[in-house]
């Protein structure tokens, strides 16, 4: 049982420092602001509860090996909610910096289409201008 | 013996922190700057629930719990201005 958990944590371990690893890069490495928030917000938070995975495979092992201990079970379900916390908090403001960069007038550099701007042309018309004033 | 894997999983972390600092610090515009902020605050808390294992406490796992509540709401801020200038 414990040599499982064991090669099970490192393999979670593993793989979330290597999805970490190709989200840095491709922060340093991509073309535009989007393609680096595509990068953070995506790669980097599948890291995070990988290596999160990893830490809650740990406490298990804690758990089952020990005899009941309220600390272990505390630190797991605190682990749970900050990866909750992290997974809405990323995805969530990740969408809030896209739309004020769109908003800023930067536009994607290698885009096909820009549905936001199509919504907003069919939406109301006069909102573009509206907002290119302001 | 296991707990070097958390330790290098940790070092590794931080090392990926300083590298993702050279596009906060080069980043062409503001947005860069704030999505590299972003990625680091991701990486912070990452570490920061490993450390709890290697530090066998609880409270590191709820400074990292606020930790990741407070830069969400300094991102959402820093895209707000950015809206509005």
């Amino acid at each position: 049982m414990d040599t499982v958990l064991d090669i099970l944590m490192a393999a979670a371990l593993f793989v979330g420092l290597a999805f970490n690893t190709l989200g840095v890069f491709g922060i340093l490495r991509f073309p535009d602001v989007y393609t680096r928030l595509h990068a953070d917000t995506k790669a980097t938070t599948f890291g995070s509860v990988f290596t999160s995975l990893a830490v809650l495979m740990w406490l298990l092992r804690q758990w089952v090996g020990a005899d009941f201990d309220g600390a272990v079970l505390q630190q797991a379900i605190h682990t749970v909610v900050a990866v909750v916390v992290l997974a809405v908090t990323n995805a969530t403001g990740g969408h809030a910096i896209a739309r004020a960069v769109w908003h800023l007038g930067i536009r994607p550099a290698h885009a096909v289409c820009d549905a936001l701007a199509a919504d907003k042309a069919k939406a109301e018309p006069e909102a573009g201008k509206k907002e290119g004033e302001a | 013996m296991i707990l070097r894997l958390f330790t290098f999983a940790g070092a590794w972390m931080a090392g990926l922190m300083a590298v993702v600092s050279w596009r906060l610090l080069r980043g062409p515009t503001l947005a860069d700057r704030v999505v590299a902020l972003d990625a680091v605050n991701t990486l912070v808390v990452a570490s920061m629930l490993l450390g709890a294992v290697l530090l066998h406490g609880t409270w590191m796992v709820d400074v990292a719990i606020i930790y990741a509540l407070l830069s969400y709401v300094g991102t959402l801020y820093i895209a707000r201005v950015m809206r509005k200038d």
